[in-house]
This record gives C-alpha cells, sequence and structure tokens, in this order.
C-alpha cells in the first residue's frame, strides 16, 4: 500500500487578529485568519467570555459578509426619484455639506426637526450623544420595534431583564423553560447552554408556538397559542401560590411583598407604596409589629400583617397578590382552552417547577453580607431558570406578560440565586438608578439630558407645554407612557402626517426601515416617496448610512456608506450593551483587521467629522477644532464621567492601568488588541449571587464604576410607577390623560401583572395567528447577501399546521393567500405538524426587493420569498369613532409584531409571491457568475 | 438517477457496438474483405464513439488513463481494460479479415469474449451498488448483454438470431422492470434506517438542507419524467422488440431492416432512459424523496 | 490503492447527538469555510447571487419532523457528512486509485490530482457524502479535517475538526471510535449510539446518538403533591401563610 503523502501540518495562516463578530447582535470573540494581508478564515476565540471558541453559522460565513458585492463602494447622492435607486457617487467633503446645509439651520431654529433614529446600531452611547448634543429630542434605536417590553418589564419588575443581560445558572440549574426566543441575541451563549444541560441531564421545557430550534431540542414542548403566555403564566403563578410553593423567605427579604400600600380609597395615594419621611417603602416588622423602612438592620419585613391608621387598612403587596392570584379565573381549567394547554399539563408543569425549586434545592459555601447588614454562611440555591425573548415581548400585552414570567421566577426565589436566573453587569440596576427621557430642547444647544430613560408617573411624560407629544414617535406619551426606547416603527409615518409635528430630515443608521423593519412595507414606501402640493417630498431630506445595498438605499437622499464589520473600530461598552457575564464585567472591541478598499468610512467616524462641522459641543474642541478625528480616537479619549469611558479594560490610574475607573489611557486599544479584543474583570466569589442584595457585589460594582455609590433595592412585584398613571386616569393630579385613553390606562396599567386579550377590534374572520421567527444561520435582512448563508435560506414558505393543510385542501408547494384587515400576500406554503394547531409562520426576512442586496432579479428571494410586514399596519383598524390606535403595547409602545391575525385560502400558483414591486437600480452591480474563494495559495 | 445523455449514448451505443464485435469475433457473418471492412467500421464507430460519449461524463478526461490501475476492486477500471483489449483484439482481427482475407480464430474468439467482457463489466458498474437497488441485481447484466447481442444479431444482420434474441431481450427488459420496481421496498433501506429514527415515530422530511439543489439531488434525485414511466415502457418495448421482430418476420428489405435497427436503437435509448430516470438511489431518503 | 486496508490503527470518526443538536448549520458553515481555504480544491459555489445558488458543501443539516404514536410531533435535526465506513463502497468503486482509506486512522480521502471526476464514488455512497464540485470538477468530501486533526501549527485544543470545535451545543465529539475506553466510544455506549443505513453494510465509523425520549414529563397524578393545595379560600390562604411565616 502507498497512500499519497499529504501535509497534515499546513502553515494554517501568516497572522490570526482578534476582534468581535458583527454577524448578528450576539457579539462572540472571532480569530480572522490572514493569509497576505486578506481574511481567509474566521473561528471563534476560545478566550473569549460569549463564546468560549464556538461559532455559529453567520460568524463562520463572516468572510462573506466582508466580500459581499452588495457592500457599497462611495458617498452616494440621489439623482433620479426616491425609490428609483439612481445615484451618483459624490465626495465624503460634498456629503458631508449636503448633511450640513441640511442639518445647520434646523439646529438653529427649531432641532427636533431632525430626527436620528438608529437600527441594528452597536453604538448607542455614542449615537445618543450626538443627538443630545445636536439637541434634538427625537433620537432611539430600533428597542422599540424590537426588544422594549422585555427590557422594561425587567427593570421595572427587578433592575433586570433577559435578552442578554442575564443568564440562566447553566453549572447549577436542573430545569430550564424556555419561553420565545429570537435567535440573535446570545444566541452562541443559549445554544452552549442547552448543550451543557443537557448533557447532565437536565430538562428544559419549551414554549412556544413553533417546535424549531431550541425548542425541537427541549424535553418537552407546550405548542401555546401565540398571546396567551402570560394567562399560562399566571395560572401556573395561581397554584403555586394555592399550594403554598413559594419561597417566602425569599419574598419577604428581598421584594416588596412585604411592602404597605395606602388602602385609603380617597387619598391621591390610593395604591400607592406607604413610605416614611425619607421615602423609603414601608413594611410591618415581624419582630416588632411596628412599621419600619425595608432596610433598616435586622427588620424581618411581615409578608402578612396588615397597617390600619385613621380607619383604613394598608395591606402588604402579597395580600393583593393572594387576593387576585387566588382567584379562580386563573385556575388552569379555566385558562386551558384559550392557552392551548390541557389543564392537567399546567398543573404539572406547575408542580416539576416546585418539585424542582423546593426539593431539590441545594446550597453553595459562599458567605455573604446582605444589605440589611445580616451575613450568610450559605447560599440557598433553587435550580429552576426561565429565559425569554421577543416571543412572548412583541404583543400588545407583552410588558404585563414579561412581568408575569418574572412575578412566576421571584416567587420560587430563582432570581440571582445558585441555579436560576443571574443578571450580568451593569445589572441589576433599578428602575430608580437609570435616567429619565429627556426632551428640554433649547435651539443651537445640546439636549438637557439623555434622550431615553424610565419613567416613574405622569411627572416624566415627554409631553409639550399644550400636552401634544415632545418627541416625533409620540414615545412616553399617555399612548404609551413607559416607552423606554421609543417607538422607530412610528416616525415615518409620524413625520409623513405631520403628528405631532412634520419634521425637515430623518436621518438613519443600518434600518431597512423600506422593506423589512418595518411594519406596513408598501404604505412605509409610498410614506418615503409621497410629494406635497408644492412636488417637494412630505419628508423633504432622507440622510442614510449602511454598508450594503439594503433596500432603505433607495429611498434616501444622501447616503453615507460605513464600513464592513472587519473594518471598524467600535467599542462594546459597559455604557450601552456590554458582553458581560453573570460572573464577570467584560467588554471588548472591533478593530479594522482589514483596512477598507472602497472609499467608506464608519459611521461613527462619519458621526465625529459631521459633528465637528456642525460644531457641536463635545465634538469640537475650545478652538472649534474637530476634537475626535475618528471613532477610536473618541473610544479612548472620552470620558463620560470623569474616570469612566468607553471601555472598562486598561485604563490609567496613579499607579499605572487599572480596571474600571481610570483616566485615559493613549494605548487603550492596543492593550485590547493583544487581548484578543476584549477585556473581562470577574467578580469575587460569594459577590457573584444575590447581585442585588449583596454588598460584597455592590462594592465592586461601585469600585468597577458600574454606579457610584451601592444600590441595594427590593424586586418590585408591584410596579408603583404603573399604579401613578391608573392614578391621573382615575383623575388625581394635574397632568390628566385625553379621555380616550382614561378607561385603558385603568386597564391595562394594573400595578400587579395582568392578562388581557390584545385589541381585536377590526379583526372578525382573521383567526389565524401568523409569526415570523428569524433562522439560526440569518440575521434581519443581511444573510441574502451571504452567497453561502443564502444557500440555506433562499426563499421561505408559510409553515401551516396539518389541520389548516388539510381544512384548505393544500399540499407542499401549493400556493395561498394569505390576508388580514390590513393587507394580502400570495405565497408558497409547507406543512409542518410540529406548531400549533391555528398558528402560521414563516422565516423573518428572506424575501427582498428586487434589485437590492446586489442579488438578481430573479433570485428566489425576490421570486419566492415574501414578508408577512405588508399584512401588519403600524395602527390597528379603525375603531367606531374612526380612530385608529397603534398597533403597540399600550404601556411601552413595542410594536406588536405577533398580534397578527390572518385568514387563507387556497390561490392559483402566480409566477411570483405577492405583492410584487418594480425593481430597483441596484447602485453597486450584481455579484460574479461563480466564487471560489480561497486566498491562500 | 439523473439521466445524463452521455451516459445513456454510451451504453447503448458501445453496448450496440461491443455487441457487433462479439458477433464479428464469432465469425458471424463471415465477412472479408470491404464488406468486413464495413462492418468493423460501424462497430467502431458505435463502440469507441460510444466510450467517446462517456468521457463527456468526466470531469478531468485528460487524466482517463488513470482509470486502468485498479483493476483489481474496480468495475469502472476493468471496463477500461476490457473495452481496450476488445478493441485492440478485434482490431488485429479486423485487420486481418480486412487486409489478409485470414480469419485468426483464436484473436477472434478473445476479442468477442472481451467485447462482451466490456458490456458485462459496464453492466457491473451499476449492477454492483447497493445504493441504487433497482440496479443491484444479476438481472442488470442479463438486460445489458442481452441487448447488447440482441442489437449485435441485428447489425450483424442475423435475422433469425436476432429475432429470438431480441425476443429474449424485451423479456429479460420486462423481468427487469417488473423486478426492478420492488427493489427499494426489498433492500430495507427506508427513511426509518437513513435516520435511525423509525423508533420515535413516522418520519417525514422536513426542511431540506438548503433551500436550493445540490449536487446529489441533481445527480441522484430525478422525479421530473417519472410519471410517464409507464407510458415509456410500451414505447421502448414496442421499438426495441414487436417491431423490429414484426419488421424481420416480413420479407427482407434493407429499408426495412434500417427502420427495425432504428426502431430498436430507439426502444434501446427509450429503456436506457428510463434504467437512470426510474433508478432510485437511496440517498434520495434523506431528502424525502426516491 | 481502492482496496480497503484490512483493519486500520486508529478509526477515528464523529458521533452527532441529535438530542442536542439545534439546526443552527455552525457545522455547516465553519466546514464551508475550513475546507475552501484548505485541503484541496476551494468549495465553490455557482450562481451564488443569481437565480439558482448552488455550492459545494461537505456537511448538511437536514431536518426531519417525527410522529409518534402519541402526542406532539417532534422535530429532529440532522448533520451528516461523511461516515468514513469501515467498509467504504465509495473508495472500491474508484478507477483511479484517487479514493483511498488511510490505514493510520481509517479517514476516507480523495487526492484530488488523481481524480478523474467519473462520479462513481457518489453513486455508491449511500449517504451522500460526496459532492462534485463544479468548478474543479474533482470529488470533495469531509476529510475529518486531517490537515487539522495533527496539525502542529494549531494549538492542541485546537486539533479536531473545524465543525466539532465550532458547534454551540457540542452536539458533535471528535475520537477514536476504534478504542473501546475512547471518550466517543463510551459514549456511544452510553446513549446507544447507531449507525445509518446498517443495511448497506458499510459499517460506518460516525454514529449517532439518537434523541432522547421527549414530552415525557410524568402525568400530573405523579406530580399531584407538590401542588397538594394549603387552602381553599383566599382567606384561609392567609391563614397558612402566618403559620408558614412562623416556621422560617
Amino acid at each position: 500500500m502507498n497512500q499519497p503523502v499529504i501535509d497534515l501540518s499546513p502553515k494554517v495562516s501568516d497572522e490570526v487578529r482578534k476582534t468581535t463578530c458583527y454577524m448578528c447582535a450576539c457579539r462572540c470573540g472571532i480569530n480572522v485568519h490572514m493569509k497576505e494581508g486578506k481574511v481567509a478564515y474566521i473561528e471563534g476565540n476560545r478566550d473569549h467570555p460569549v463564546n468560549k471558541g464556538v461559532l455559529c453559522a453567520k460568524g463562520s460565513a463572516g468572510i462573506m459578509q466582508h466580500n459581499a458585492p452588495s457592500r457599497l463602494k462611495s458617498p452616494l447622492k440621489r439623482v433620479g426619484p426616491r425609490g428609483s435607486g439612481e445615484f451618483e457617487e459624490i465626495s465624503w467633503d460634498e456629503a458631508y455639506q449636503i448633511a450640513a446645509d441640511w442639518l445647520e439651520p434646523i439646529r438653529k431654529d427649531n432641532p427636533e426637526k431632525l430626527a436620528f433614529f438608529t437600527g441594528r446600531d452597536q453604538s448607542q452611547s455614542f449615537t445618543s450623544l450626538w443627538a443630545q448634543a445636536f439637541g434634538t429630542p427625537n433620537y432611539a434605536a430600533h428597542g422599540g420595534f424590537c426588544s422594549v417590553n422585555m427590557a422594561a418589564a425587567g427593570i421595572y419588575t427587578m433592575g433586570g431583564a433577559f435578552w442578554e443581560f442575564g443568564q440562566p445558572d447553566w453549572d447549577h440549574t436542573k430545569l430550564f423553560m424556555l419561553f420565545g426566543v429570537a435567535e440573535d441575541h446570545d444566541s452562541n451563549p443559549i445554544k452552549m447552554g442547552i448543550g451543557k444541560i443537557k448533557g447532565r441531564g437536565a430538562r428544559v421545557i419549551g414554549v412556544n408556538p413553533i417546535r424549531t430550534g431550541y425548542n425541537a431540542v427541549a424535553d418537552d414542548w407546550v405548542g401555546i397559542t401565540p398571546g396567551t403566555d402570560g394567562l399560562f403564566i399566571l395560572s401556573m403563578i395561581h397554584c403555586l401560590m394555592k399550594a403554598g410553593k413559594i419561597d417566602l423567605h425569599y419574598l419577604a427579604q428581598y421584594t416588596d411583598a412585604p411592602v404597605l400600600v395606602n388602602g385609603d380609597e380617597k387619598s391621591p395615594e390610593f395604591g400607592l407604596y406607604l413610605r416614611d419621611e425619607n421615602g423609603k417603602q414601608l413594611v410591618v416588622d415581624r419582630v416588632t409589629g411596628k412599621l419600619t423602612a425595608y432596610d433598616t438592620p435586622g427588620v424581618k419585613p411581615d409578608l402578612s400583617a396588615t397597617h390600619r391608621a385613621k380607619g383604613v387598612t394598608h395591606k402588604p403587596v402579597f395580600h393583593k397578590m393572594a387576593e387576585m392570584y387566588l382567584s379562580d379565573e386563573y385556575a388552569p381549567e379555566a385558562v386551558a382552552e384559550r392557552c392551548g394547554i390541557p389543564a392537567k399539563r399546567i398543573r404539572a408543569i406547575a408542580a416539576e417547577l416546585a418539585r424542582v425549586a423546593f426539593d431539590e434545592a441545594f446550597e453553595l459555601d459562599h458567605a455573604w453580607t446582605d444589605f440589611r447588614g445580616e451575613k450568610h454562611t450559605k447560599m440557598t440555591g433553587r435550580p429552576v431558570s426561565f429565559h425569554s425573548m421577543r416571543g412572548i415581548s412583541a404583543h400588545a400585552n407583552g410588558f404585563q406578560t414579561c412581568r408575569a414570567l418574572h412575578t412566576l421566577q421571584i416567587i420560587l426565589g430563582t432570581v440571582e440565586v445558585p441555579g436560576g436566573f443571574r443578571f450580568k453587569p451593569p445589572y441589576p440596576k433599578p428602575a430608580t438608578a437609570h435616567p429619565k427621557p429627556h426632551v428640554g430642547m433649547t435651539p443651537g444647544a445640546p439636549l438637557n439630558g439623555p434622550h431615553l430613560g424610565f419613567v416613574h408617573g405622569p411627572d416624566d411624560l415627554a409631553l409639550k407645554d399644550d400636552g401634544t407629544p415632545a418627541r416625533i414617535d409620540k414615545a412616553f406619551t399617555w399612548e404609551n407612557p413607559m416607552s423606554s426606547h421609543g417607538l422607530m416603527h412610528m416616525v415615518i409615518s409620524n413625520a409623513h402626517a405631520g403628528d405631532p409635528y412634520k419634521i425637515d430630515t430623518l436621518f438613519m443608521y443600518m434600518a431597512n426601515m423600506s422593506w423589512n423593519s418595518s411594519m406596513n412595507t408598501g404604505g412605509v414606501m409610498e410614506m418615503l416617496t409621497d410629494k406635497d402640493e408644492n412636488g417637494d417630498y412630505v419628508i423633504p431630506h432622507i440622510i442614510y448610512s449602511d454598508a450594503y445595498s439594503s433596500e432603505m438605499v433607495a429611498y434616501s437622499d444622501l447616503i453615507l456608506p460605513d464600513t464592513t464589520y472587519l473594518e471598524r473600530h467600535d467599542c462594546i461598552s459597559l455604557l450601552d450593551r456590554p458582553i458581560c457575564e453573570a460572573d464577570a464585567a467584560a467588554d471588548a472591541i472591533r478593530w479594522p483587521v482589514v483596512e477598507p478598499d472602497r472609499n467608506v468610512k464608519g459611521f461613527q467616524s462619519a458621526l465625529c467629522d459631521l459633528g465637528a462641522k456642525l460644531g457641536l459641543p463635545g465634538f469640537v474642541n475650545d478652538d472649534g477644532s474637530q476634537k475626535y478625528a475618528d471613532y477610536a480616537d473618541y473610544i479612548t479619549n472620552h470620558e463620560r464621567r470623569p474616570g469612566i469611558g468607553p471601555l472598562a479594560g486598561w485604563r490609567m490610574g496613579e499607579k499605572g492601568l487599572q480596571s474600571g475607573r481610570g483616566g485615559v489611557n493613549a494605548s487603550q486599544i492596543d492593550n485590547y488588541i493583544e487581548n484578543g479584543g476584549f477585556f473581562v474583570e470577574h467578580i469575587p466569589d460569594g459577590a457573584n449571587y444575590y447581585k442585588p442584595w449583596n454588598m460584597g457585589y455592590q462594592k465592586w460594582a461601585v469600585d468597577m464604576g458600574l454606579f457610584d455609590s451601592p444600590q441595594p433595592y427590593l424586586f418590585s412585584l408591584y410596579v408603583e410607577p404603573m399604579r401613578k398613571f391608573q392614578l391621573a386616569a382615575e383623575g388625581h393630579g394635574d397632568r390628566q390623560p385625553p379621555e380616550h385613553l382614561r378607561q385603558r390606562i385603568k386597564d391595562t396599567m394594573s400595578p400587579l401583572p395582568i392578562w388581557y386579550d390584545t385589541d381585536q377590534e377590526g379583526n372578525e374572520g382573521y383567526t389565524i395567528n401568523a409569526l415570523t421567527q428569524r433562522p439560526m444561520a440569518m440575521y434581519h435582512s443581511w444573510g441574502s447577501q451571504n452567497a453561502w448563508l443564502r444557500q440555506l435560506h433562499g426563499r421561505n414558505p408559510l409553515y401551516l399546521p396539518t389541520k389548516l393543510m388539510r381544512q384548505n385542501d393544500l399540499t407542499d408547494g401549493d400556493w395561498a393567500q394569505v390576508s388580514s384587515p390590513h393587507g394580502e400576500i400570495t405565497v408558497p406554503v409547507m406543512e409542518m405538524a410540529a406548531l400549533n394547531e391555528n398558528t402560521v409562520w414563516t422565516w423573518n426576512a428572506i424575501g427582498k426587493r428586487k434589485g437590492a442586496w446586489a442579488l438578481d432579479r430573479d433570485a428566489p428571494e425576490a421570486t419566492k420569498g415574501f414578508l408577512l410586514n405588508h399584512l401588519i399596519h403600524e395602527l390597528l383598524p379603525p375603531k367606531a369613532d374612526g380612530m385608529r390606535w397603534a398597533n403597540s403595547d399600550p404601556i411601552t409602545g413595542q410594536a406588536a409584531w405577533f398580534d397578527l391575525k390572518v385568514k387563507i385560502k387556497k390561490a392559483v400558483a402566480p409566477k411570483e409571491s405577492r405583492p410584487e414591486y418594480p425593481p430597483i437600480k441596484s447602485p453597486v452591480g450584481q455579484g460574479p457568475d461563480t466564487l471560489a474563494w480561497k486566498v491562500g495559495k | 438517477m439523473h439521466p445524463a445523455p452521455s451516459v445513456i449514448f454510451f451504453s447503448v451505443f458501445s453496448g450496440l457496438g461491443f455487441g457487433l464485435l462479439a458477433w464479428l469475433g464469432l465469425g458471424i457473418p463471415a465477412v472479408t474483405g470491404f464488406s468486413a471492412f464495413a462492418f468493423f467500421t460501424i462497430a467502431y464507430l458505435l463502440a469507441v464513439g460510444g466510450l467517446i460519449s462517456s468521457t463527456f461524463h468526466l470531469g478531468h478526461p485528460e487524466r482517463a488513463l488513470k482509470a486502468f490501475t485498479q483493476w483489481r476492486s474496480s468495475w469502472l477500471s476493468r471496463e477500461a481494460w476490457c473495452a481496450v483489449a476488445a478493441l485492440v483484439l478485434m482490431g488485429i482481427y479486423g485487420l486481418g479479415l480486412v487486409f489478409f482475407d485470414s480469419r485468426w480464430t483464436l484473436v477472434g474468439l478473445l476479442g468477442a469474449l472481451f467485447s462482451l467482457g466490456t458490456v458485462f463489466t459496464t453492466s457491473m458498474i451499476y449492477a454492483q451498488l447497493k445504493t441504487v437497488p433497482r440496479w443491484h441485481m444479476p438481472l442488470t447484466p442479463l438486460n445489458f448483454l442481452s441487448l447488447s447481442l440482441a442489437g449485435g444479431a441485428l447489425l450483424a444482420g442475423q435475422v433469425q438470431s436476432a429475432v429470438v434474441l431480441i425476443l429474449i431481450a424485451a423479456c429479460l427488459q420486462i423481468a427487469t422492470w417488473l423486478i426492478g420496481d420492488k427493489r427499494l421496498a426489498q433492500s430495507g433501506t427506508t427513511m426509518a434506517s437513513a435516520t435511525q429514527l423509525g423508533d420515535v415515530g413516522t418520519v417525514r422530511a422536513f426542511e431540506p438542507p438548503h433551500t436550493g439543489t445540490n449536487y446529489l439531488l441533481r445527480e441522484f434525485v430525478h422525479v421530473i419524467g417519472r410519471k410517464h414511466a409507464s407510458k415509456l415502457r410500451i414505447i421502448a418495448l414496442i421499438l426495441m422488440g414487436i417491431l423490429p421482430i414484426v419488421l424481420l418476420l416480413l420479407p427482407f428489405n434493407h429499408i426495412i431492416a434500417v427502420i427495425a435497427v432504428l426502431a430498436h436503437v430507439a426502444g434501446v435509448l427509450t429503456a436506457r432512459w428510463l434504467f437512470f430516470a426510474q433508478a432510485e438511489h437511496v440517498v434520495g431518503l434523506y431528502y424525502g424523496k426516491r | 490503492m481502492t482496496t480497503l486496508p484490512q483493519s486500520t490503527d486508529k478509526k477515528l470518526g464523529l458521533v452527532i447527538d441529535l438530542d442536542t443538536c439545534v439546526g443552527c448549520h455552525a457545522c455547516v458553515i465553519s466546514c464551508k469555510g475550513w475546507n475552501t481555504e484548505n485541503y484541496g480544491a476551494p468549495l465553490s459555489d455557482q450562481d451564488p447571487y443569481g437565480a439558482d445558488p448552488s455550492g459545494t458543501f461537505l456537511n448538511r443539516v437536514h431536518s426531519y419532523e417525527v410522529q409518534p404514536e402519541q402526542g406532539a410531533a417532534q422535530l429532529i435535526h440532522f448533520p451528516k457528512s461523511c461516515l468514513h465506513c469501515e467498509d467504504a463502497p465509495c473508495v472500491t468503486v474508484c478507477p483511479t486509485g484517487a479514493s483511498y482509506k488511510r490505514v493510520e486512522d481509517g479517514i476516507v480521502l480523495v487526492n484530488e490530482s488523481d481524480c478523474i471526476g467519473c462520479g462513481l464514488c457518489a453513486w455508491a455512497c449511500p449517504y451522500g457524502a460526496r459532492e462534485m464540485d463544479q468548478e474543479e470538477k474533482v470529488m470533495k468530501k469531509c476529510t475529518l479535517c486531517v490537515d487539522r486533526i495533527y496539525n502542529e501549527n494549531l494549538p492542541k485544543v485546537d486539533r479536531v475538526p473545524s465543525c466539532v470545535r465550532t458547534c454551540p451545543a457540542g452536539a458533535r465529539h471528535f475520537g477514536d471510535l476504534g478504542d473501546p475506553d475512547s471518550d466517543v466510544s463510551q459514549l456511544v455506549l452510553e446513549r446507544g449510539g447507531v449507525d445509518l443505513m446498517p443495511e448497506q453494510g458499510t459499517k460506518p465509523v460516525n454514529k449517532y446518538l439518537p434523541p432522547r425520549p421527549k414530552d415525557a414529563l410524568p402525568e400530573f397524578d405523579v406530580l399531584a403533591p407538590f401542588l397538594e393545595p394549603v387552602i381553599a379560600e383566599p382567606k384561609g390562604f392567609l391563614g397558612w401563610l402566618d403559620k408558614a411565616l412562623e416556621k422560617i
């Protein structure tokens, strides 16, 4: 036998450059293997806290994103009509001049005429700073149409949320219950975690109408009816409370369950916490029987005792919970049909939660001291953990549903304990420690504070003196008072309608608003191209920055071309959305592992230039010269507060480099590069659980600069700010809601989690739930320009459950007309048995507009792919009085993507999926006919 | 399986060519000189033409010589050897007949043997494949050999032999179809055995790995046209068998003979198209397809 | 060379856990990336931005819906690549010797410079593990990253196939299945690992771990004691609460 001799140790690369992935929002560490100065191969970074070496399909396909023919090549000025895609290339100087000519007069006269909204932006602490310096109140990122219910519900309830802001204790959990999860945040950590716990035989319960991905590997699948998760959860709370399977110690010590609530129906403070003169919540001390501030050393808060004064009985929050949740309306039998889950199954799951939480409780030998000064020698662990994302939050009842889920995990005592759900720094951080929204505008000057934040009552709403909305998206108004992330999905329609006012320039970044990132896609295209009686565009100017030839490019007047993620600086900052672990604070950078070969610039660097050209405070030096040469300069030299900058690692201390706080270090980015592109600081043992109440953690967090003084707090099962809005609706206070919203505020703003059916008026006859999911291998619209990824998902059928296939006489490959009160689409269908029997779904953002993304016009994405967006309107159908309410959560304004209801009928197969739109002209040409991408020889 | 024209033409025409060579090698018809030259030319055009056609199927025909190395294990390699041996031997034999008016009987017999050997090895390339149960049976070489001999007889003008052999070949063809239809089911290879998920329940292919097509689907999963299979079988049978036999039983006439040959060839081409198009590769099971 | 070795020193292969594979395609793309840049010709793509994109992949993830006799349908993600069979039919059919099975470790490889692109090996493979590259016109297949697993330019921990290194869920395991004491052999033993299409007689080295039983949460009757109501009425609940609080 003479086998061929092969080289078993070929050289892998000339050099490995370590940076951060940007193929989705997971932000894994990557090793970029370089050959002859080119990107040859990308793998996960084993040292990185997020992915520990693994990498998903998107990450590994980064090389094809970096080389995509859809990359924009130069600044562009529109020369054809909006929507045509006709552009001419211009210089950066000309681009900045055009932008400045539009923006300077706005800033001087009325800064609100600029609406600056960013999409898949990972630099929100920077872009918001720019918007603040400009002085417009109209800034937000895309959280409003994505995740605000989850974020706000978590922060208002327990000072931290799911999404990537926390994680199950993968090392200890024995039962993991997962509600609808988006596949683009924390995706590798969740996969790793599920693999890990399944490997040791822990049980995974998946609650999702669709059994794919994580739900496919779940040991138990609960194919719930969309939008009823809250009811299911409250029913389990009912069962657990009724059986006394709740952690009374935890509730008494760490939550507001024992806090007394004003019971005086006549008082303007009816339903608010009783507080002492220092504003501290009051509890009855079980030892003394007296009213005592919740944090008094030695206090034993009583969950049961009431307080009677002046003829009024004030009850603790826990009484209110008992009154509410022990009611039979939450009995499994009462909710089973609505949720699509048999009552016995609800009970079985609740019982299993109880069994694992209490029968399998364990202790870790970590000594710690709580915020009342009590010393503990051990930490009690309850190995039940939960996680959730967009599945439960993108409904108009999503805020309360997310709150219900947090209530469930809190009554089980499983938050921030071993085996449970754990926060990642900078969380825990209660709503009260976050800023409030600011809209104080002065022409020619910065805004009076950060745009976004957390309201604590009607006084914090963003209203003008005449009571009209201060923000173009109507965030923080009576329509959606607690809209902490703004409402990006309402910006274009409000600007087009001139309601609450007209704007002059719409400035967007990485937001594909004329396609998959909008509800009512066709309508948005019309709004963007609509002209007034003078023949001018209703939205006069649109500036857009993107790295790629997305659908939105064609609808813009001025394009600032961004770089690919391998050509840019970025900071994944503790000031923003860092990459921390439950056991560590961590942040990271991107750096140009290759220089761009086109006339493009990182958007943030362009903002540094434009900010200087406009003379924005913070972007110019005292002499008026440009302050930050580029984004890297900002990352290194900006200080948000003295000693606190965008990056927490390798800051300059008195005795040398240090972590967390410290002065500017000119070589900080090099330090990051040497360390593999990231920084990690571990939380000491004993400080890493029970963080909201653990003085060891609080001290560490202050040392790290996460906050400036310890911030221990109680979890808010009862969200007092919501009660304040209810009080206003009941007629208390100066700031009063408009009449038509009064009843809705009373009904929805319950300070204890409730469930309500989403608004079905106008939905008569439309009874089938329609959902989208994100494929694990695609992120938003980006995957389709990627030669490798688009082969995985080049088109998307509508998946129908077996029952609906039979009812409509459909077989795989047939086409169906799908309609909602708002529109109709005609699309290919495919059967799926592992699906809620009244739900249809498809993959998100696979459908593409002809001419976009450098794809051929007959690409399957454009001919067979489709969007459900055409069926979803940003407004609900008209009410009896003709009013149309936003298709959003009435509390936070979160876009209610998943409330969509449709009907279906078989259709004759059209040539292409419908609606069809004419092609747009590609500003970048088309991709090559073959690819054999080998960099090395 | 994908009915690639190159492979269909190759196997049909080289089958005919080597079939004719086999007859010639046996000295039937006992031709010499110019008429031998004519017969040999036809045989070589078919055999070599078929072989050349088969190289269109190769990604790297320039490396074709390497295919002679693995005769110990590979039927394709053996086919290459047989074909060369047959062509060389029959070439020598033909030289004798055409130019020297000599019949070197042993060379002719050996040439005939290798000619049939070539057809046999060709058929074994397919018959050896467990992955295509329809082919994986002794009927496959019998089918190929019988068609080769019948076609050869037809070309060799051996009317009586041709009638008998065509009848046999047609019967074997019918048997090949009927028995072949059951082979996949008999093979025991199913979606359950492919996925080993049968213990859980009934297995159904859901999303394919890629939404687009791929080499495997193009090469192994040919569904288009199968619905016409039974019609095509009848057409093939009429063309390859019934029509030639009827024509041959008529008083001999060159035009009728040519029509009989053309009908037979068209029939065999149709049957060979079906041989591929109807063959189910087990890999299709992974895609929920046959 | 196309005769198979009598035996191999090792039987290197993969163990794929169908219980944890979430179907993310990470292995598919990581494989594409590594093997485009490394062993042999790049894995090309035809019409990559057009109407009918189609490329060479050495590893693809199928998905199957399985309907048990009772209960909800299940979805199983199913990665599939070369199984490096002991009786590899793809090797013996090769006319040129380009396909071979390595004596040292049992890896089945294609020596591309000897490949005439006849496709017969792909025909012989029941698993669809071989794909003809349409650009280079040679047969491509999983090399088990033979240029990684012994590569002295890589840290030891990285000397595993790229699909294994990248798999986020840890559903892919690499090792010597010829050694009964190896981790992978033990895993196969514990979890009842199986061969695909055993009736084909290929004796695959790669094994598949079947999904664990699903939807097997005990009936409520078994779990009922955990939800035994402490009270009947809300008022009674407060009484219970008081007593319960006494105990903590």
